[in-house]
């Protein structure tokens, strides 16, 4: 037998949207190993792992599993070579029990019924032997994270696969669920099973990985022992920035304080914490980036301050007032703009035109009625000069915002929030996915301001954003505070990377061994 | 109070009581296929509708019930084909896709009978042979239980079976099991190489076929010939009466019966002077007070989620 299990050669995959989302990459991964793969979000992690399941079509390349060419096969055909994946979104059907889940698409049969009572065994052997205590006859929907994560592996094991692909396992779960999943991959291994573990988590991965391998923005960085691999040498790999962009802006006036965090926790509807004891400023004049591998807490926490949630422990003052106990609208009326992190969903009604989407935040104002009712002149003048004003390219006001590219309706939401005049901008990923001329566009715009006197908070998986807009910066992981620096050119990206990652931590001594 | 009474507890009324719930029966039964498929049931009326024409029209062709009967069938599948294609292929939005079949079939109904039998208002004129009413053995002979129990129509009884049958398909069955899974999570079922158009097609199948032989009922059992729009929105009380069971089909078969005591309740009070506008509400009543208590509760259930 080949040492190698899977081969997969230069495979590219570019996404109907024109995103490559892979771009000639090659894994190869060993038999019997726990093989990682990591990368930040959108570096195409998943992208590859669904293109080897037969998810989604690749544009060239090849894939060699044992041997045999994986060529146009579909996931019922993958499944059968014995391959299996654990997706980063569960495939469960809530409804059904856990039994009727695993023996999904491969019943056994006692004449025309299936055989329960076989079904219910082999669930129970799975869990006993590869050590997954989970009740066979529970509903899934009655079932905790950690439960259906087990599920899954049962699911996969019960198709006899030999290597098993798990899409960000520990991303939902507890740190306990998360020692008791790897005392599991190890018991798997050591039964002669193969796993790629797709993680961001570096220590995680040094734990129980034997070899890394690192996409960055859809490309291959290369692939290591895990042994030899230092922390910070995979930090470095992970997040080293790809500079697209720069930005001159002038330094930094601060003035009052104009944002006050206190102690903010809050516990998602997992009943997971996602953010513990926030405290921070943001001051008029002042950029503050908010940095962290996504995931961490950096867009609950914007979502917090806006007024998304309920239930959210802790203070946030705006000029006195503490914005957890008002509305939406009220945080607006104080001055408060936001641009949401996801813009298809809930940054602009993307069925409904360019006007409307403009007015959306404002059509009670006086500014837009002629005696009460709305004039639709007035609402014409502000859309016209709103479009003309941010560069926004369509054929005129009434055109549909979903048929505008990515760049051009995120520029919809960047008119009507900084036109709206607010004191606190509240950004959270303002450029993602959008062209290059857009971003360059909205970071002017922000940087403007700032130099007005507003206060920026701005949220951003991009290393190379928060770098060049921040005037600071305050990284954040697992929830918490792990770094702030007031002046954000005191801090590397390499040593920010070490925060992001929580190798380490201000007001504690993480070593990184 | 008591001639209320003395007409409602006879044998005669339960025996009309299991008669009208038959078609809302299947109806219902449709429904539930059409839910646990993950598939909208809203064009159940128009697809009963036609099949009620289409029942007599080829017991009549073909001069035989059975013939009529594998007629209607094969329209309820082929209508349940054509809402599917346009929703699941075609990605039209279910609701429209439904009203639209429902009120074509209004029309359509009308201008076929026009063309077979010469009239717009029914099929009276044809001769179509229908299916028979028939009397159980030695359940025939048992007093009471035989009067409300034998002598109905085969397809009353079918009615009943197909309630177990399908039971046991959507509960013990892989078959079961993968519709309800495609029709739940379509993802899920793929993500371990299930072909759900193929499971969303067969659901679309077992429908029809019900609407199909609620349709047939109505113009070869209840009565001996289609009159235009008989269905009478027995379709829409079957969604009800799908609701109200909770896609259980003991559930549903429950609902359907209660729905057929308001019916007959309805026919029989107006033989005893009451309002007669006021007691064609009652089957409305009953539907708008089921649907209530079905939401409350499954508000309170995805409350607790
Ligand atoms: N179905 C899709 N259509 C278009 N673009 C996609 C699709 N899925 C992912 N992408 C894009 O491809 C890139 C890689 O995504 P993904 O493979 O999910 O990354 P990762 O798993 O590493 O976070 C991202 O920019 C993402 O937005
Ligand atoms: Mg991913």
């Amino acid at each position: 037998m080949e040492k190698e299990i899977l081969k997969m050669k230069q495979i590219t995959k570019i996404y109907g949207n024109g995103v490559i989302a892979n771009k000639d990459v090659s894994l190869t991964v060993n038999r019997g190993e726990i093989h990682a793969l990591m990368g930040e979000n959108g570096a195409g992690k998943s992208t590859l792992m669904k293109i080897l399941f037969g998810f989604e079509d690749k544009d060239s390349g090849e894939i060699l599993f044992d041997g045999q060419n994986l060529d146009g096969k579909k996931p019922a055909e993958i499944i059968e070579c014995g391959i299996g994946m654990v997706h980063q979104h569960f495939m469960l059907v809530e409804s059904l029990r856990v039994y009727e889940n695993v023996i999904l698409g491969m019943e056994p049969k006692k004449g025309l019924s299936t055989d329960k009572e076989a079904a219910i065994k082999m669930v129970k052997e799975l869990s006993e032997k590869y050590n997954l205590s989970v009740d066979p006859m529970a509903k899934v929907s009655d079932i905790s994270v950690g439960l259906k994560q087990k599920v899954e592996l049962i699911k996969v094991l019960a198709r006899n696969a030999r290597l098993l692909i798990l899409d960000e396992p520990t991303a939902v779960l507890t740190p306990q669920e998360t020692e008791e999943l790897f005392e599991q991959l190890l018991l798997l291994k050591k039964n002669g099973h193969t796993i790629i573990f797709i993680s961001h988590k570096i220590k995680e991965v040094k734990q129980i990985c034997d070899r890394i391998t690192v996409l960055r923005r859809g490309r291959l960085v290369g692939t290591m022992d895990a042994a030899n691999a230092t922390e910070e040498e995979i930090s470095k790999f992970m997040v080293g920035r790809d500079v697209v962009l720069k930005m001159d802006k002038k330094p930094a006036a601060f003035g009052e304080t104009l944002l006050k965090v206190e102690n903010l926790s809050f516990e998602n509807k997992d009943k997971k914490k996602v953010l513990n004891n926030v405290n921070f400023e943001v001051k008029r004049g002042q950029i503050l980036g908010i940095a962290g591998v996504e995931g961490n807490g950096q867009n609950e926490l914007a979502e917090c301050i806006f007024g998304f949630h309920k239930g959210v422990e802790g203070k946030v003052l705006f000029e006195g007032k503490n914005l957890l106990e008002e509305s939406i609208r009220q945080i607006r009326e104080n001055g408060v703009s936001y641009i949401p992190e996801d813009r298809l969903s809930t940054g602009v009604a993307t069925k409904v035109s360019i006007w409307e989407n403009l007015v959306s935040d404002r059509i009670d104002s006086k500014l837009l009625r002629v005696k009460r009712l709305l004039s639709q002149k007035k609402i014409q003048e502000m859309s016209q000069q709103l479009i003309k004003d941010y560069t926004i390219l369509c054929r005129n006001e009434n055109q549909e915002v979903g048929m505008l590219s990515g760049g051009n309706m995120q520029k919809v939401v960047v008119a009507r929030e900084f036109s709206a005049n607010p004191d606190l901008l509240i950004a959270n990923q303002p450029t993602r996915g959008i062209d290059v001329g857009a971003n360059e566009f909205i970071w002017k715009r922000i940087i403007e301001l700032r130099d007005q006197g507003k206060a920026i908070m701005l949220v951003s998986a991009d290393l190379n954003e928060v770098l060049e807009l921040s005037d600071s910066i305050m990284v954040m992981c697992d929830g918490e505070v792990a770094g702030y620096f007031e002046d954000s050119k005191e801090v590397s990206e390499y040593e920010l990377g070490l925060y992001m990652l929580g190798l380490k931590k201000q007001g504690q001594e993480v070593a990184a061994e | 109070m008591s001639a209320f009474l003395q007409t409602i507890l006879t044998p005669d009324f339960v025996f009309t009581v299991i008669r009208v719930m038959t078609p809302i029966l299947f109806a219902a039964l449709s429904c539930m296929v059409f839910t646990k498929g993950g598939i909208d049931s809203i064009g159940i009326e128009g697809i009963m509708l036609i099949c009620s024409m289409t029942g007599p029209v080829f017991s009549y062709l073909t001069q035989s019930a059975i013939g009529g009967v594998i007629g209607a069938i094969v329209t309820g599948i082929l209508l349940a084909f054509l809402f599917g294609y346009v929703t699941l292929q075609l990605k039209a939005v279910e609701i429209l896709a439904g009203i639209a079949l429902n009120t074509m079939a209004s029309g359509l109904t009308i201008f076929v009978i026009y063309y077979v039998a010469g009239e717009k208002g029914s099929t009276q004129s044809l001769f179509s042979p229908v299916v028979p009413n028939i009397e159980i053995p030695v359940l025939s002979s048992i007093p009471i239980l035989g009067d409300i129990l034998s002598g109905h129509n085969i397809l009353t009884y079918l009615a009943i079976i197909l309630t177990f049958v399908l039971a046991y398909v959507f509960y013990s069955t892989p078959l079961g099991l993968r519709i309800r899974s495609v029709g739940e999570n379509a993802q899920a079922a793929a993500s371990v190489g299930i072909n759900v158009m193929k499971y969303k097609y067969i659901t679309l199948a077992i429908a029809g076929t019900l609407a199909g032989l609620g349709g047939a009922f109505m113009s070869m059992g209840y009565v001996s010939f289609f009159s235009k729009e008989m269905i009478a929105g027995r379709g829409f009380i079957g969604m009800a009466a799908e609701a109200m069971g909770m896609g259980n089909p003991f559930g549903i078969f429950l609902a359907s019966g209660l729905f057929g005591i308001a019916d007959s309740l309805a026919v029989r009070l107006q033989l005893l002077n009451f309002p007669t506008q006021l007691i064609q509400t009652i089957p409305y009543m009953i539907t708008i007070i089921a649907i209530s208590i079905y939401s409350y509760k499954r508000s309170k259930r995805e409350k607790k989620l």
